[in-house]
This record gives C-alpha cells, sequence and structure tokens, in this order.
C-alpha cells in the first residue's frame, strides 16, 4: 500500500459531484412532479425531496458502513457506523486521493436517488407514510448489500469482474426493477385508464431533465473519483449518449406521430443517460453514441407497449431505468475496452466475450434480489402501516390528503379565517388575526 | 336593455374588445371557459398515452349594454371575432329587468354608463387610427 496522500484536484471534483449528483434528487422531484397531474404534484415531489433527508440520515448511521466498510462478498461490516472510523484519510481501496469521507458523501448521494427513482411507478397512490418506510428498508436491505456487491471491497460481482462504472445495475436496474414490482403490488390507480391522465406541466418536466442531465456529469465523470483523463472519457460518454438518446426519442415520435414532444425528448436525454451510465468509464465515445441511440430505442418500444396493459408503471420507471439500465449494462460487456481505460475491462469486440456472461451474471442477480425484496419489504408495509392510499385518499389527491397542502392554491373564495364566520367550506386558517369591517361611508369606498 | 354574452376565440379578443371599445361599449366582464362546439377534436400526445381533447378553450365575454348600443355591439363582434373557420363562437342577447350601480344607486341606463366610457371610447379610436389592432 503506498503512501496515500489527498489531491486537492481530485477533492474539488469530488466534493462539486457529490453536490451535483444531490442536485439531480432535486431534479428528479421536477421531472416526476410535472408528470402528474395537480392533485398530487406536492406528494410526488415529495418523495423525491424527502429521501434527501431520511436516506441522508440512514446512509450517516448506518447504509455507508453495510455498503463499503469490509465484511465478506455479501454484505460490508458494521465497523463504520456513524462513519465511525472514515476519517479524513484516503482509503487506497476507494480511492488513494479523496479523503474517505468525500468517498462517503459521493456514494451516498446515489443512495439517495435510487429510491426515489423507483418513486415514479406509484405516484398518485401510495401513502406517504408507508413511503418512507419503504425509503429506510430498500436503502438498507436492497440497495446498500447490491452496492456492497458490486464497489464494495470484497464483493462477490466485483471480484468477477462486473463492469458497472457508475451505477447501471446499482442504481438503474434495482431501481427500476423494484418499481416494476411496486406498481404490479399498489395495483393501478384508480383513473388509469378510465379517464384521461396527462402530464400537468410539461415545463417543470423539462426543467427537472435539464438539472438531471446537468447532475448526471456528476454521477458519471465523478465516479472517476478523480480530476483525470478517465473523468473526461466519462463525461464526454455522457453527454454524448443523453444527446444521441434526445435525437433517436424525437426521430421515434416524429415517425409515429408526426410531431417532435417535449416529453419525449425529456424522457429521451434521462433514458440516454442511463444507458452510458455503467459504460460511461469503459467505452469510447462512438460507443456512447450507440448506446444512447440503442437504449432511446429499447425504452421507447417499451413503453408504447407498457402503456397498453393494465401495468400501471406510472412514470415508466422500468422502461426508461431498468430496461435502458440492463441495455446499457448488456452494452458496456459489448464496447469495453482497455484501450480507453486500463484499469477496466475488455468486452466482445474486443475479443472477451466472457464478459457478457459476467454483465448478465450481474444483471440476473440484480433484478433477482430488488425484485424479491421489494415484494417482502412492500407486503410487510400493506399488512402493518398500510401502503396503498384509500379511495378517498386517492380522489382527493394526495397532496391535500397526504400532505394538508396543495401546489396550486384552489380558491381563494373558498376560505376563510376561523371566527370570522362567512366561511364557505374551505380552507382552514390555524393562524388567526383580525378583521376590521370597512366603516359604512367611508371615503373612497 | 340587452344582456349580450358571447363566445369567442381567445386569440380574436384583443380584435373583439378594440371594436367593442371603438363602439361605445367600454363595461366588460370576461372568463375563460371551455366549451364544445362543431369543431374537430385535437389530440395530444404524452408518451405512450394518446389524449383526445374534445374541448376547445375559448372565451366568454358578457356585458348589458342599453338599447342604442345593442345592435352596434353585436356589429363590432361579428367584425372581429369572425375568421370563417368552424369555432368561431356565438352571441346571445337576452332582455334584462333592472340594473342597479353598488357604488352609486343609480338604475338601468344611468347605471350602465361608465363614467370614463368617453374616454375609453376616444382612445380606442385614436389607436386604431394610429395603427393599432384594427
Amino acid at each position: 500500500m503506498t503512501q496515500a496522500t489527498v489531491s486537492s484536484g481530485d477533492t474539488a471534483w469530488v466534493l462539486i459531484s457529490s453536490a451535483l449528483v444531490l442536485l439531480m434528487t432535486v431534479g428528479l422531484a421536477f421531472f416526476y412532479g410535472g408528470l402528474v397531474r395537480p392533485k398530487n404534484a406536492l406528494n410526488t415531489m415529495m418523495m423525491s425531496v424527502v429521501a434527501l433527508g431520511v436516506i441522508g440520515v440512514q446512509w450517516m448511521l448506518v447504509g455507508y458502513s453495510i455498503a463499503f466498510s469490509p465484511g465478506n462478498a455479501w454484505l460490508g461490516g458494521f465497523s463504520w457506523l456513524g462513519l465511525h472510523n472514515v476519517g479524513l484519510e484516503p482509503n487506497p481501496t476507494y480511492s488513494s486521493t479523496i479523503p474517505l469521507q468525500a468517498h462517503a458523501m459521493f456514494q451516498g448521494m446515489f443512495a439517495i436517488i435510487t429510491p426515489a427513482l423507483i418513486s415514479g411507478a406509484i405516484v398518485e397512490r401510495m401513502r406517504f407514510r408507508g413511503y418512507i418506510v419503504f425509503l429506510v428498508l430498500w436503502a438498507t436491505l436492497i440497495y446498500d448489500p447490491l452496492a456492497h456487491w458490486v464497489w464494495g471491497s470484497g464483493g462477490w460481482l466485483l471480484k468477477r469482474g462486473a463492469l458497472d462504472f457508475a451505477g447501471g445495475t446499482v442504481v438503474h436496474i434495482s431501481a427500476g426493477v423494484s418499481a416494476l414490482v411496486a406498481a404490479w403490488f399498489l395495483g393501478p390507480r384508480r383513473d388509469y385508464r378510465r379517464v384521461p391522465i396527462a402530464p400537468h406541466n410539461v415545463p417543470l418536466v423539462l426543467l427537472g431533465a435539464g438539472l438531471l442531465w446537468f447532475g448526471w456529469f456528476g454521477f458519471n465523470a465523478g465516479s472517476a473519483l478523480a480530476a483525470n483523463g478517465l473523468a473526461a472519457l466519462a463525461f464526454v460518454n455522457t453527454n454524448t449518449a443523453a444527446a444521441a438518446a434526445l435525437v433517436t426519442w424525437a426521430a421515434l415520435d416524429l415517425t409515429r406521430t408526426g410531431k417532435i414532444t417535449a416529453v419525449g425528448v425529456a424522457t429521451g436525454l434521462v433514458v440516454g443517460l442511463v444507458g452510458i451510465t455503467p459504460a460511461a468509464g469503459y467505452v469510447t465515445p462512438i460507443a456512447a453514441l450507440v448506446i444512447g441511440i440503442l437504449a432511446a430505442g429499447v425504452s421507447y418500444t417499451a413503453i408504447q407497449i407498457r402503456s397498453k396493459t393494465k401495468l400501471d408503471d406510472a412514470l415508466d420507471v422500468f422502461s426508461c431505468h431498468g430496461l435502458a439500465g440492463i441495455a446499457g449494462a448488456l452494452l458496456t460487456g459489448v464496447f469495453a475496452t482497455k484501450i480507453v481505460n486500463p484499469a477496466g475491462g475488455d468486452g466482445l469486440l474486443a475479443g472477451n466475450a466472457g464478459q457478457m456472461g459476467v454483465q448478465l451474471l450481474a444483471i440476473v442477480a440484480t433484478v433477482a434480489f430488488a425484485a424479491l425484496g421489494t415484494l417482502g419489504i412492500l407486503a410487510l408495509i400493506q399488512v402493518t402501516i398500510g401502503a396503498r392510499a384509500d379511495v378517498p385518499e386517492e380522489s382527493a389527491g394526495l397532496d391535500i390528503s397526504q400532505h394538508g397542502e396543495e401546489a396550486y392554491f384552489g380558491s381563494d373564495l373558498g376560505s376563510s379565517v376561523p371566527g370570522t364566520g362567512g366561511s364557505l367550506g374551505g380552507s382552514v386558517v390555524v393562524q388567526t388575526f383580525s378583521v376590521e369591517p370597512t366603516p359604512a361611508g367611508a371615503p373612497g369606498v | 336593455m340587452k344582456l349580450i354574452t358571447t363566445i369567442v376565440r381567445g386569440e380574436r379578443l384583443p380584435e373583439v374588445k378594440a371594436a367593442l371599445f371603438r363602439a361605445g361599449i367600454t363595461g366588460i366582464t370576461l372568463s375563460r371557459v371551455s366549451g364544445h362546439g362543431g369543431e374537430h377534436e385535437r389530440f395530444e400526445q404524452y408518451r405512450g398515452t394518446a389524449l383526445v381533447m374534445e374541448f376547445h378553450e375559448k372565451v366568454k365575454i358578457e356585458m348589458v349594454c342599453s338599447e342604442p348600443f345593442v345592435e352596434p355591439c353585436v356589429q363590432a363582434i361579428l367584425s372581429a371575432a369572425r375568421t370563417g373557420e368552424v369555432g368561431d363562437g356565438k352571441i346571445f342577447v337576452q332582455p334584462i329587468e333592472r340594473v342597479i350601480r353598488i357604488r352609486t344607486g343609480e338604475e338601468d341606463n344611468a347605471a350602465l354608463t361608465a363614467v370614463n366610457a368617453d374616454a375609453v371610447q376616444r382612445a380606442a379610436i385614436n389607436a386604431a387610427g394610429m395603427g393599432g389592432v384594427a
């Protein structure tokens, strides 16, 4: 073990990347929030935002230790609980040039956004308390072990040589598959395929997609854990795949309906980002272009098929993250080359067909673990505090029923100050203030 | 006195408003409405979901006129709101029994004349003459 010294450049990049990935969760809130109906806008956005708090605490207390502290092939240990023993010195197992605490924060942002991704499948119908319990259990029992398998020291998929640069399996496949299971378990929204459900604010969707793209540079290029050539490669590949997928989606939209849609290009660029995530630091930019195009093709087709079924994966998390993630993980096995990253691996086109088998194993293991785990967690929540909102809660909208707030305050006419009379049965103002009647005959009246 | 209710295209609203002001009808109430007429349905696509928009966004304008203003009002709306395509809207004319101005208690025709009606009408005519909205 060489003497590890902190590099100021590397540390600066990883800390900035951590902040960029945090911004992705906020971007996700806008992306998802714009896609639902007005009565569920806050609840949908809160499903992402609350993860910043809940998983931020969970990660610091237990998550980082389970995922990254020394343990066995399946789980980390408990020696880093509460970030105990996680110091400001580098740990060469992960990076010999950044403080281990910087690694902990960077990885923490991944742990936050991953369960938030799932929420898109279950919007407009899940109880918020149940969702928070789901967040904690899913992060602890699914995400943290998975991260250990693929990235933790001694993780069994890491030892087999599975290539996952920034989280194609750990983040996107696991979230996508869990989303599919959760959508099936909760059942469709009452209004699904009965009344038209359209995005209530497409500009918010575009804002969210833009923030996701911006933050994804931290997600992928930051996964180099250094400000070096590998980070630049991942940056270029990330942008290339997102752009290629946006263009592909637009072309598919144009061919199918004669128009290029805003929701379509927003979805397309995100799908490209998902597809390149496992490959970002292992492939050439030309391969990134192909990955972006193929990921968009797969997701686009899946969405068309899914929307004709009874499976209410409301915001198509499985199509966008699960399937694009699987496509990206497989294509990593096709296009990976040690020419661009000697520390990476060679794929099918570089003469290493065996890499496809390893990638497939990682995918199957992730799918099976995430699916079964999610099913167990949701079943537990359903029989204890309840997972599915009841009919009146769902009809009124989850903003009112779960949070007691509205994204777009309904009507000034319908509200009144308690004690002043004249209420039309509208909202209740808890803080009271006196209302002076205007004197009759006052000037200017 | 007549209540004149008209449903027009939102994109024709500036022209209709200007024409009404030029005709001396300056007291108007408008609201955004959705409705169904003889127009074709509009289609929207969101990812895998196709929606048929059966109701079209329109603007409803309501105004109460004294008898001499009723025909100029109708003509102003007709000239400004018509595009010739299906969906230009309707004009409804109904009798009104009584009008009271809350500020003064004035009734009927006296209550109908806006205090700044002349100024608004002059400004609208000037604007049209200077190349404003026709």
